[in-house]
């Protein structure tokens, strides 16, 4: 079933530019993508700090920093809309596509994956190199796109035509951006299903793999059939925007009182039914690799086998298939028939069966556990609710009836968050601290990271919870002066409540960036198993040399085995023979 | 340019839903209701057997973990219970409400039946006037004082009343709309009317509303359209069938002489306070 023909040892010397920099080591490149996609996040994160000042506070100018910019954005420290508007757009892009997925699959896929299915490296280094470079380069041309006339693009992370059609500049330069990203996703990957497929160590089985591993398989298969659709899409709105092509504009188009010259005929719902049949699935890359995070520490720090494993295989296969049937409950006002609707409203509920199978198997995993609360379980544990509340709340959006009052409010930005920013982001900075041994053979430090967890839990959630509020309300997303609505004005203190929320979040994400780099130092020196764990990334050497393994490794066990009666210590290693 | 923010004081608006003025908003409230209690029950429970667990089963010394797991079938009447409630929902609530909704129209004899033009960053809102006929439109033939492109050489066109930004509707009668867009998408959306749909160029989207009070209330454009997203808010005047004629005998003396168009805002000044009427 395995072999490791690229044999390990054979290595000659490398300079400092080979091993750090254009590296093909799968390691090296998952601290590339997981320190790009922090940076990326932090960045993100900004733009939505700004953003929030215009909405706690429409209209005044912003203290302090507001001078240093441009009269084009925010003369006189105030925000204009077309700058509020570029703001909302590269938030959601950078967050989505060049932070949370690069992080969870580029960046933990790639460190984990070989190590936890006891390869030397990916099956195509090169390949995964490749997929890197991409992404950065997308990232930088996303970082142009700010200096370009008329600014970043502005019509939403969802780019809707016909408005991204006639946007300026900066949307030909985001779909350029977009190309490259997508691009580096499908490199990673076809990568990801060889590799699992083709690379496990010698008696580790499908049913051995930790859940982790199957996440990352399950999420690979995604991004495999989801992004094509987009980049032809993307490629397709490029065409319109420089090619003077009609394929999301309709005939008889006026913009501002002047008739469009263009041939017309196209109709702009292609594009959203070509951008969610992506942008659903996408949902799960963000959330599947967390699971998988969260699942492999949480079974740690209870020290005892995960319940329902299979189950949990099972479900995260049916909810991968179940994603690529949802997208269009995303446009349930585009005037679908009672046929498609009825057909997207039933898969929807469908698709929370096994999420619910999922988050209830972690919750009875922890029955009978002896639970250590190590910092990154502190994370882990706190992504069960905040999902849990993710999820729920996306009931009353997948019911055409209830999605009627509140599609398009406030009430869709808290639900997604909800599963993207507590869930998806607690569990990948869980796994920062539960990794980061293994990546530098430090610990970080606990006390900086219980304060982290401490105020970014409260802060993250005075942020979200909010929005339930003002989505029953009825405020209206994407509005650049809430106070304008008489109906808005009313939660209006909510808003300042939520921005003060996140610039706190903002600042108690220092403490995490000082513990990062203090602990490259100073942090306690680990041995090569911190965490007594039984996976196969426990038993490398600290950090793990080029090739991973001294030895290949062989598995003789299934990847959980904690508290085994009889056994005198509270865990075995999958390498362990008896 | 920098909006003002509409100084209003209106009672009708705080935490919670907005008022519902509509005949059939209440069963989207209580689906929504209805749901949240829902959520509320299996996220306390959740939450309650989470909080047990970690105190309960916490490392300390003397305790250790079980290798076997627990043996329940819980998780599988919560399955069920669940899927089977979700089921209900849809098939019992949601399916026939969204039907009813959207599409079973009421006929238009018995309607008020209007176009609404939506545009960068007005609602342009069309009756078709006594003759009950809209009169052609036409994209060339658009203009500042003809936002509509209306064709005076029909003879449908000269009643025809436009009104931007400002809906003003009978009490107690269904209502048509026929939605379309002249450049972007927009998202129609009254709050109070428990009305949305989005408004889409080269499609024309017919929804009905009808709605039991009256009041002034706000117009919404809930999808993003561009820079001036926010200022895209109209108004929406639920008036008495006296009300409403004496608003209709207003429109329709300003259209003499003809052909001139009823008054229109410049698209981009922020939309004006609400009309008040006796």
């Amino acid at each position: 079933m395995s072999q490791n023909h690229n044999h390990p040892t054979e290595h000659h010397e490398l300079n400092w530019i080979q091993k750090y920099v254009f590296s093909v080591d799968h390691k090296v490149i998952g601290i590339q993508y997981a320190l790009t996609g922090l940076t990326f996040l932090f960045f993100g994160f900004c733009l939505m700090m700004l953003m929030r000042w215009q909405l706690a506070f429409p209209g005044e100018p912003l203290p302090l920093i507001g001078k240093l910019f441009s009269d084009t954005t925010m003369p006189g420290g105030v925000m204009l809309p077309e700058f509020y508007n570029s703001l909302g757009a590269m938030h959601g892009t950078i967050m989505v596509f060049l932070g949370v997925v690069p992080l969870a699959v580029g960046g933990f896929g790639n460190y984990l994956v070989p190590l936890q299915i006891g390869a030397a490296d990916m099956a195509f280094p090169k390949l995964n190199a490749a997929s890197y470079w991409s992404y950065f380069m997308g990232g930088v041309i996303m970082l142009i796109s700010f200096f370009v006339p008329g600014g970043p693009a502005n019509s939403g992370w969802t780019s809707y035509p016909p408005l991204s059609d006639i946007a300026s500049t900066g949307q030909t330069v985001w779909l350029l951006g977009m190309v490259f990203l997508i691009t580096s996703s499908l490199l990673g990957s076809v990568n990801f299903i060889v590799t699992i497929v083709q690379m496990r160590a010698k008696g580790l089985s499908f049913f051995r793999m930790p859940f982790f591993v199957w996440a990352q398989f399950v999420t690979s298969f995604l991004l495999l059939l989801a992004f094509p659709p987009l980049e032809a899409a993307a490629v397709l709105q490029l065409m319109d925007r420089v090619a003077g092509t009609s394929f999301f504009l309709p005939s008889g188009l006026v913009v501002s009182g002047n008739p469009l010259t263009i041939a017309g005929g196209g109709n702009p719902v292609l594009w959203q039914h070509l951008f969610w049949f992506l942008a659903h699935p996408e949902v799960y890359v963000l959330i599947l690799p967390a699971i998988g995070i969260v699942t492999e520490i949480i079974v740690n720090n209870t020290r005892k086998p995960l319940y329902g494993y299979k189950t949990l295989v099972y479900s995260v296969l049916f909810l991968g298939f179940m994603s690529f049937v949802v997208w269009a409950h995303h446009m349930f006002m585009t005037g679908m028939g009672t046929t498609m609707s009825s057909f997207f409203q039933a898969t929807t509920m469908i698709i929370s069966i096994p999420s619910v199978v999922i988050l209830t198997c972690l919750i009875i995993t922890l029955w009978g556990a002896s639970i250590r609360f190590t910092l990154p379980m502190h994370f882990a544990l706190a992504f069960l609710p905040m999902f849990a509340i993710g999820g729920l709340t996306g009931l009353p959006l997948g019911l055409t009836t209830s999605d009627i009052h509140l599609h398009d409010t406030y009430y869709v930005i808290g639900h997604f968050h909800y599963v993207v920013a507590p869930g998806t982001l607690f569990a990948l900075f869980a796994g920062i601290y539960h990794w980061y041994p293994k990546a530098t053979g430090r610990m970080m430090n606990t006390l900086l990271g219980k304060l982290h967890f401490w105020i970014s839990f409260l802060a993250i959630n005075g942020i979200f919870m909010p929005m339930f509020i003002q989505g029953i309300a009825g405020v209206s997303r994407r509005l650049h002066t809430p106070t304008m609505y008489a109906h808005a004005q009313a939660v209006q203190g909510t808003n300042v409540f939520m921005s003060c929320s996140a610039w706190i979040l903002g600042l108690a994400q220092l403490l995490f960036i000082v513990n990062f780099f203090m602990s490259l130092k100073n942090g306690k020196k680990t041995n090569d198993n911190p965490w007594n764990g039984t996976t196969l990334e426990w038993s490398t050497p600290t950090p793990p040399p080029h090739g991973n393994f001294t030895k290949p490794p062989i598995v003789y066990r299934g990847p959980y085995e904690y508290s085994v009666p009889g056994h005198a210590t509270d865990f075995i290693p999958q390498v362990q023979p008896n | 340019m920098l909006p003002e923010a509409a100084p209003m004081e209106n009672p009708h608006y705080g935490w919670g839903f907005p008022p519902d003025v509509s005949t059939y908003g209440a069963v989207i409230d209580h689906l929504i209701i209805v749901i949240h209690w829902f959520m509320l029950v299996l996220f306390v429970g959740w939450g309650i057997f989470f909080v047990y667990c970690l105190i309960r089963f916490r490392q300390r010394p003397g305790h250790k973990a079980s290798y076997e797991s627990a043996h329940t079938k819980f998780p599988k009447f919560l399955e069920v219970g669940i899927a089977l409630f979700e089921a209900f929902l849809l098939i019992a609530v949601s399916y026939p409400v969204w039907s009813k909704l959207r599409y079973q129209l009421p006929e238009e004899k018995d309607s008020l039946v209007i176009r609404i033009v939506a545009q960068q960053f007005v609602w342009n809102i069309h009756y078709p006037g006594k003759d009950n006929v809209f009169g052609k439109t036409d994209p060339k033939l658009i203009s500042d004082s003809n936002p509509l492109g209306l064709d005076m050489t029909d003879p449908a066109s000269a009643d025809d009343i436009v009104s931007v930004s400002q809906l003003h509707i009978p009490v107690n009668k269904p209502v048509i709309a026929k939605l379309s867009s002249k450049d972007v998408i927009h998202g129609f959306s009254i709050p109070v009317l428990r009305v949305k749909h989005d408004v889409i160029p080269g499609m024309v989207f017919p929804i009905w509303f009808q709605a039991k009070e009256t009041g002034q209330f706000e117009i919404a454009c809930a999808q993003l359209c561009g820079v001036g997203h926010t200022l895209m808010r109209g108004f929406v005047s639920i008036d008495t069938p006296e009300q409403y004629d004496a608003w209709m005998a207003e429109q329709v003396a300003q259209l003499i002489p003809p052909p001139a168009a009823t008054p229109v805002t410049a698209p981009t000044t922020p939309a004006p306070a609400p009309a008040t009427h006796e």
